[in-house]
């Protein structure tokens, strides 16, 4: 599976353009299960790409982590999930010096987690390279309450921390790395349209 | 755009060619204050036409009580700088525009390395000072082919990152050195001659920066060159450019209402619509891009001059 | 003249109201009997005496109610107010600004001393009296946006200038128009304003944007916007939609004179000197139908265009459901005289 088509939207809304070789320059690769496919297609464009590549896979099974590893990566490393991947993203990124490309590959969630965490560390967005694949869920904030509701794959549906029934924006922050849900009901408690799934 | 009647206060040579002016408020007024990198535009009154250069301020951006410039005298060019280095006494009235910022740091940048050739040192001394105040780190290069042509020297403080480039001494500035291994976050700027700042932004990208961190200002005078005509269509008149005059100068002198800030082809304000065009537009800006100069339907007054027939401007 | 300050609350029991005095100055912001999308750009500030255009920031009968009711929307969601790493010298030089500006125009209510970077500043109508280190945070109780913006009536908009773009770096923010700071800090402009439907195709924004990025700073201005609020609400956020969005629904032909206010945002540009970023303050003034109504020209005005809008706009405004109540209530002041060019009253 290529990287996904999404429909033309609002400017806010993010775009994938996919992830294009830099040649043997630094870089730091953060994929999950889906996004590795990206990486492998990745490396067999150009495999100078993983000479000097700190790679770094979210929820990877095992037999996808043999597949990255045999493309040599300078490192590999794996966390069970974006939350444990944190603080190794970090520390990868200020270790890092100008010069250094960030693939990212996945779910709109991963990529906008990780993106985030590198532009807070100084990384300039043009050094970030996206490529979608997999699930068309979303990470979503909850204009109301601020939690962070993971894999949302139906508008509306329901925050997972203060109950509101919200509606899925196509409006995006990047600081966040999060889709915005607005309270769907709030003029007329209760009428609650039929939720739909939601589509790339 | 509103003007600013100040004195010249101080005028002292920092090098057989550079001299630098302090101006101030004739009753001791405070200035408006401004932002490292940020220029003024100055007045010439010579004869019938005013001639205007930009200059980028040298003091320190918080010290409101007066503006400094140092001007590098340029005798093949229009003669602005000439008219500075010549005509120009301390206790004369001058007439500035307000600070406007063409150049200015990003405030974001985990570190800030500076490039300056020759007389480009100036936007650098008073973003130094705002570096600084912030607190910021940095690294200063400059470069120059001699100590008398380093007129910035006694302008630069000393200390350990700041660094000086004498090629006549040997001493040449290996760009490779200076940006490889930088830190994420570090934003460079170059001001000097175009090969300076095209040979950074080469380096730069080769060593895989994002242009978004890479930042140079060309603040060159416009120049001179052969005297043209343009047709100015709302009054169907025609407007003798001089060879020492830019395009823009000339229509001022002519009362044609047309909007400035840099005077230097970087700031996008002057852009003018072509409407005929039988001839070629010499196109001296930094603000047009290949396409739009070969297409002929726009032109930078402030800075680019005509070769040919007949040319009309929607003016 | 000593101003007097309303006792009064922007909700709960909603007992904001406007003086006669007040309701004159008013800056309604229709000048002519139809509405067209429009940049409308003035010089700022400039205007007639006692108008909201004459002084920089203007102060009015509504302002310690106000800087109340930023407080309580403040202490109960403090994200409301935010400022990235990068925007502190900007914060200084609007606090420097609007300190100036208010000691300036209004010396019977605001006074600052300075020598150097050593200033005492006094608030009178809020009680306060302070000295301070200019440029530096230790000596000021928050960071120096929130300061002077606690002291401010109205939103404001820090923007920084890169990339021939403007980004969202800083803002205080507790009485927008449906949209959410803590979600936009940080997005450049148009990403800021992609919600807003059909503009980007209009190409409204690029004009905003150029425009924006050559205001320098020797010069200032100003445009007027509007929409409809249902009870005089500052906190129309995004944030508390599910709070005051049922309100919206309380429309009645008999309560919508008192209850329906119109809501003009007094938006102005400046060029800030030494952080060359942009101060983009969005003064909110509110007035009810009623109130409107005690001005003939505006009551007969404002029942044309609201008459006579695109009902994509009425949508996007937020006022759709109660769009027709609002005409057949506005009908009776208009006896279809003529009204006089320009936004003030005859
Ligand atoms: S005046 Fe700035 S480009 Fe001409």
């Amino acid at each position: 599976m290529p990287n996904t088509k999404f429909s033309p939207s609002i400017d806010s809304r993010p775009t994938y353009a996919g992830l294009v070789s830099q040649g043997a320059a630094p870089g730091i690769m953060v994929a999950d299960a889906a996004g590795a496919d990206a990486l492998v297609d990745l490396a067999s464009a150009d495999s100078s790409v993983m000479d000097r590549a700190h790679v770094l896979l979210v929820g990877a099974a095992a037999d996808t982590v043999s597949r990255i590893e045999a493309l040599h990566p300078k490192a590999l490393h794996g966390a069970p999930d974006l939350e444990a991947a944190t603080p190794l993203v970090k520390r990868l990124l200020s270790a890092a010096r100008m010069g250094t490309t960030l693939y990212l590959a996945g779910s709109e969630g991963l990529m906008g987690h990780v993106a985030a965490l590198a532009t807070a560390e100084g990384l300039p967005l043009e050094a970030i390279q996206m490529e979608h694949r997999g699930t068309v869920a979303r990470r979503m904030q909850c204009v109301h309450c601020k939690g962070i509701t993971e894999d949302v794959t139906t508008d509306p549906f329901t925050c997972s921390h203060c109950g509101l029934t919200l509606f899925v924006r196509d409006h995006f922050s990047r600081r966040l790395g999060a889709f915005q849900g607005v309270c769907v009901d709030a003029e007329t408690p209760g009428v609650v349209p039929d939720a739909q799934e939601i589509r790339a | 755009m509103s003007k600013l009647a100040l004195k010249v206060t101080e005028i002292e040579a920092l090098s057989p060619l550079v001299k630098r002016f302090r101006f101030e408020d004739p009753a001791g007024a405070p200035l408006p204050v401004f932002s490292g990198g940020a220029h003024i535009t100055v007045e010439m009154p010579d004869g019938d036409t005013i001639r205007r250069n930009s200059y980028s301020l040298i003091s320190d951006p918080h010290d409101g009580s007066g503006y400094e410039i140092a001007v590098r005298r340029e005798d093949r060019g229009r003669g602005g700088s000439r008219y500075m280095h010549t005509r120009v006494n301390e206790g004369d009235a001058i007439t500035v525009s307000s600070p406007a910022n063409l150049f200015q740091l990003d405030l974001r940048a985990r570190k800030h390395v500076l490039i300056a050739g020759g007389i480009g040192i100036t936007p650098f001394l008073s973003q130094l000072r705002q570096l600084g105040i912030a607190q910021k780190p940095y690294e200063l290069h400059y470069a120059a082919r001699s100590r008398d042509e380093a007129a910035g020297l006694r302008l630069l403080p000393d200390a350990a990152h700041i660094h000086v480039h004498i090629s006549d001494e040997g001493a040449r500035m290996d760009l490779g050195a200076i940006l490889d291994g930088q830190p994420l976050g570090t934003h460079v700027y170059t001001c000097g001659p175009e090969g300076l700042i095209s040979a950074v932004a080469d380096q730069a990208a080769r060593l895989g920066w994002p242009k978004t961190a890479v930042h140079s200002e060309a603040f060159t005078a416009p120049p001179p060159g052969e005297p043209f005509e343009v047709v100015v269509k709302s009054s169907g008149r025609t407007v003798q450019v001089k060879a020492d005059q830019s395009l823009l100068e000339a229509l001022e002198a002519a009362q044609v209402e047309i909007d400035y800030s840099c005077r230097g082809g970087a700031c996008g304000r002057c852009r003018t619509h072509v409407i005929a065009c039988d001839g070629r537009i010499l196109h001296n800006d930094h603000w047009l891009s290949e396409a739009e100069r070969a297409e002929q339907k726009t032109i930078m007054p402030c800075m680019s001059r005509f070769k040919g027939a007949r040319l009309e401007l929607d003016l | 003249m000593t101003m007097q300050f309303n006792d009064e609350t922007f909700r709960g029991d909603y007992t904001f109201r406007n003086s006669a005095a007040a309701i004159r100055r008013f800056p309604f912001p229709f000048d002519r009997d139809g509405y067209m999308y429009s940049v409308n750009i003035e010089q700022h500030p400039g205007g007639p005496a006692g108008s909201p255009f004459e002084f920089a920031f203007d102060v009015d009968e509504h302002y310690v109610a106000e800087m109340k009711d930023r407080e309580i929307t403040l202490a109960d969601d403090p994200m409301r107010c935010q400022s990235l790493p990068h925007m502190e010298l900007a914060g200084w030089d609007l606090l420097e600004l609007i300190m100036v500006s208010k000691a300036r125009d209004y010396p019977e209510l605001f006074k600052l001393n300075r020598d150097g970077n050593a200033w005492h500043w006094i608030n009178r109508p809020l009680g306060i009296d302070k000295t301070f280190t200019f440029l530096d945070p230790t000596t000021l109780p928050c960071g120096p946006m929130e300061y002077i913006t606690r002291q401010a009536q109205g939103d404001f908009a820090l923007l920084h200038e890169r990339e021939g773009n403007l980004w969202l770096d800083a803002g205080m923010v507790t009485s927008q128009a449906d949209w959410s700071l803590d979600f936009d800090v940080g997005m450049n402009f148009f990403e800021w304003h992609a919600p807003v439907p059909k503009a980007r195709k209009m190409g409204v924004f690029d004009k905003a944007l150029k425009f924006l990025l050559a205001v320098t700073q020797e010069q200032s201005y100003r445009r007027l916007n509007w929409t409809m609020t249902v009870n005089p609400r500052l906190d129309t956020s995004p944030e508390n939609y599910h709070k005051w969005g049922p309100e919206k629904r309380s429309i009645t032909p008999a309560n919508v004179g008192a209850k329906q206010f119109l809501r003009v945002e007094l938006q102005t540009f400046w060029r800030l000197p030494r952080s060359n970023a942009l101060a983009f303050p969005i003064r909110c003034y509110l007035c009810n139908l009623e109130d409107i109504a005690t001005q003939p020209k505006w009551g007969r005005r404002l029942h044309r265009v609201l008459r006579d809008i695109d009902p994509d706009l009425a949508e996007y405004k937020g006022f759709a459901v109660n769009h027709e109540v609002i005409v057949d209530y506005l009908a009776q002041f208009d006896d279809g005289a003529e009204t006089s060019p320009g936004i003030f009253p005859d």
